[in-house]
């Protein structure tokens, strides 16, 4: 038996959190800038409160980011918080911080936690090990490959999510490097912002051809990769491994794009859910996606059919 | 640099009376002259589930070895298993770690809770302290590991010493932090710049120093692209021309942006990272020479033991400094400690890669009546040469280097065999384990 897994996508706003509930998506990603980082946008209390209405009415489900590196200041805010977007109703809370299992556990513990370490959410064992403190889910790293998330759904004791889709973090500091580099060129504020609505972007001597965005916000320096994952082409694999929910990154995009790929997922996830044996990938679904997609970033494969060494 | 002020922060010590100064070994040599230089423990690579994979790490009979010598001083050995485990890496970690143990390793510095737990169920008498690659900020987190079984937690090195003061007073644990050494400007764990550039694994030691690469930093200028102020548009009129899809924000005569910091270095604010409460003062640098963890052992050594000795009238010397500066490859800073870094903090110019001395020779024997020494070539030397003697006790001049002989009493030019015995005069008494160091 096939149970079709969830769809995930980020939400930037409650428009766009709508149009991805109307183009298919089951679940939906939002936080607020002061706990959450890297996100598609900021949801306040009220912002949370109405996306949580709209997504149940539907059968959706709402998770909250809480992946934020922690300082002591924050500890005073994070019970409040939690306790306030656990009474909205919200599913799940993604992790990475002990110190959020504990605020979760102690003020909402209807809620569902998901442990989320980016980077370093390499295996099974350590996945099961948050599973064995109270987490439901590990979100993959996305540095993994193919072989090896599909054969560690096996030995999980949680749910699987990984991301099929969109950019990913490949670099996050405290420092404040754009600020720094500016004011070392003796160009210390250029009249721009240095948020992620600016359009930075680093190339590197011998990439000429890679954009990594860059932006910087109240968390520090974040670079983000020059590709965008898409794995439509090899959904199934992940399908068949049996994984739980397969996320859309929708960061940095516009509200069009992140429509054309919920809805070319959607498609392929339906298609493979009325006939596993028969399913065939399509190059036709990702037409609307590829029209919209930025020219001067790849779509690849990630790190799925790489080998890495160390 | 730091000021010299009343240190602000007050904490407690956990288990120690004096805070531990915790030196990288490289090798087997490398952690002799650590533990000889006044290093109260050294932490060391094995063959796996390290994140130098580059260094030269130690097998279970150098770490037997090692360790022997060690407890000869009083000294511990740490054994750094801090990658992030693959699927493929989960079955041999409590297997590794008994060899560990039985191999007389005091602690392991794990940042992967699989490692952790594992340790902590089927090892348990293997201490876990855990590396600062988890990247702990908060004295929740803090506790939680605490609460776990962990007595000690090495921060991110984002933590200001105000922050430390706050996790000490809230947990009763040992705090180890890095004051000195190259630093990785990101947050530690959270870069994988090495996977995306070369298919080299940061978090499983295959780091290969992307932050230091130079890159040019752009806007987006497409039309349908973002928001470009009037002013940019007028100091850039090329971006109003069609077919110009990016702005550079550099002038060509610009140093490029990179994310490369400048090094760590605490030494002149050994009070206030005393009167903290840290308890154990970390150096970095397992691929780093001989030389270097010898200089910056000895120097971090003198300015403890002289604080501890009497805070009042603790005074920095600047030979302390000007030892460090000796051995230094990159320029220093305070790190987050204080403040925040800003542009002062990174390495933007050109960087000269090496220090500014070699380590010469190592002294073998001495003879006091004589005057004479036998000292072992490291790099070559001749007679006429300016060198300096150093060791952990009261060794420290500079002289001329006079005639040299072989150890058959034959005289010698130069001394320019790896490892050759020399004999020489020196102008004052050296020991046995005191270096001699010439400039570049």
């Amino acid at each position: 038996m096939n149970n079709t897994p969830e769809l995930l996508a980020t939400a930037a706003s409650l428009e766009e959190a709508a149009a991805l509930l109307d183009a298919g998506a089951s679940a939906l990603l939002v936080g607020d800038d002061r706990f959450g980082m890297r996100l598609a946008g900021h949801f306040t209390l009220e912002d949370t409160a109405a996306v949580v209405k709209l997504a149940h009415t539907r059968g959706g489900k709402v998770y909250v980011s809480i992946n934020g590196l922690i300082p002591n200041t924050m500890l005073e805010e994070l019970p409040a918080y939690v306790k306030a977007i656990g009474e909205l109703g919200v599913d799940g809370v993604e992790f990475g911080d002990p110190a959020v299992l504990a605020a979760v556990k102690a003020e909402a513990p209807g809620m569902k936690l998901h442990w989320n370490a980016e980077m370093t959410s390499t295996n099974y064992a350590t996945a099961n090990y948050w599973g064995r403190k109270g987490a439901s889910r590990v979100v993959l790293a996305r540095e993994l490959n193919m072989d090896e998330m599909t054969e560690m759904v096996p030995h999980l004791e949680v749910e699987a999510q990984v991301q099929v889709h969109g950019m990913t973090n490949i670099y996050h500091s405290k420092r404040k490097l754009v600020a720094s580099y500016m004011s070392h060129q003796g160009r210390p504020s250029d009249g721009g912002s240095l948020g992620k609505e600016r359009g930075l972007f680093l190339i590197e001597a011998e990439r000429p051809n890679e954009k990594f965005p860059i932006y910087e916000d109240e968390n520090g320096t974040h670079i983000m990769s020059s590709d965008d994952i898409c794995i439509l082409e090899d959904l199934h694999f992940l399908l068949k491994a049996g994984v739980h929910s397969l996320k859309i990154e929708g960061l940095l995009k516009p509200v069009a794009y992140n429509v054309a790929v919920v809805k070319a997922y959607r498609h392929a996830m339906d298609v493979y859910a009325a006939d596993p044996a028969e399913y065939a990938f399509e190059e036709s679904w990702l037409d609307e996606v590829r029209a919209l997609q930025d020219p001067e970033r790849e779509l690849s494969f990630g790190f799925f059919y790489k080998e890495q060494v160390y | 640099m730091g000021t010299m002020t009343k240190p602000q922060f007050k904490g407690k010590r956990y288990r120690l009376d004096r805070p531990e100064l915790l030196a990288p070994a490289g090798n087997l040599e490398k952690l002799k002259f650590a533990v000889h230089y006044g290093a109260d423990a050294v932490y060391i690579g094995g063959q796996k589930y390290g994140l130098r994979s580059g260094a030269d790490n130690f097998t279970f009979e150098e770490m037997r070895e090692g360790v022997e010598f060690a407890k000869k001083y009083g000294a511990k050995v740490f054994v750094a298993t801090n990658i992030y485990a693959h699927n493929e890496d989960v079955a041999g970690i409590e297997e590794y770690l008994r060899n560990l143990y039985e191999a007389g390793i005091a602690a392991i510095i794990v940042a992967d809770p699989v490692i952790v737990d594992t340790a902590l169920r089927l090892v348990p008498g293997l201490e876990v302290h855990l590396s600062t690659q988890q990247s702990t900020l908060n004295w929740q987190a803090v506790s939680y590991w605490k609460e776990e079984g962990l007595p000690r937690v090495v921060l991110g090195r984002e933590t200001s010493l105000e922050e430390i003061a706050e996790i000490k007073q809230h947990v009763d644990i040992e705090i180890e932090s890095f004051i000195h050494g190259a630093m990785c400007s990101s947050y530690s764990g959270r870069c994988v710049l090495s996977n995306h550039f070369t298919d080299r694994d940061s978090n499983r030691g295959g780091c290969c120093q992307s932050c230091r690469w130079k890159y040019d930093l752009f806007e987006d200028a497409r039309p349908e692209g973002n928001w470009v102020s009037e002013e940019e548009q007028a100091e850039a009129p090329q971006a109003l021309q069609p077919g110009i899809t990016q702005l550079p924000l550099h002038q060509p005569e610009d140093n490029p942006f990179t994310m490369g910091s400048k090094d760590l270095c605490m030494l002149e604010s050994i009070p206030d990272l005393i009167e903290a409460g840290i308890d154990s003062f970390k150096i970095e640098g397992r691929m780093k020479s001989i030389h270097y963890v010898a200089t910056v052992v000895n120097a971090y050594r003198k300015a403890i033991d002289a604080y501890m000795a009497d805070p009042e009238g603790y005074v920095l010397k600047p030979e302390w400094l000007e030892e460090l500066q000796k051995a230094a490859n990159r320029p220093l800073n305070t790190g987050f400690f204080y403040d925040t870094p800003d542009h002062e903090d990174h390495i933007y110019e050109p960087e000269e890669k090496a220090a500014p001395y070699d380590f010469a020779g190592l002294v073998l024997e001495y003879d006091a009546e004589s005057g004479m020494a036998l000292v072992q070539q490291r790099n070559n030397f001749k007679p006429g040469q300016e060198v300096e003697f150093f060791g952990p006790d009261d060794t420290f001049f500079k002289q001329t280097v006079g005639e040299l002989w072989d150890e058959a009493g034959n005289p010698l030019d130069v001394a320019r065999h790896p490892l050759q015995r020399v004999r020489m005069k020196v102008d004052q008494p050296v020991a046995y384990f005191d270096m001699m160091r010439k400039r570049k």
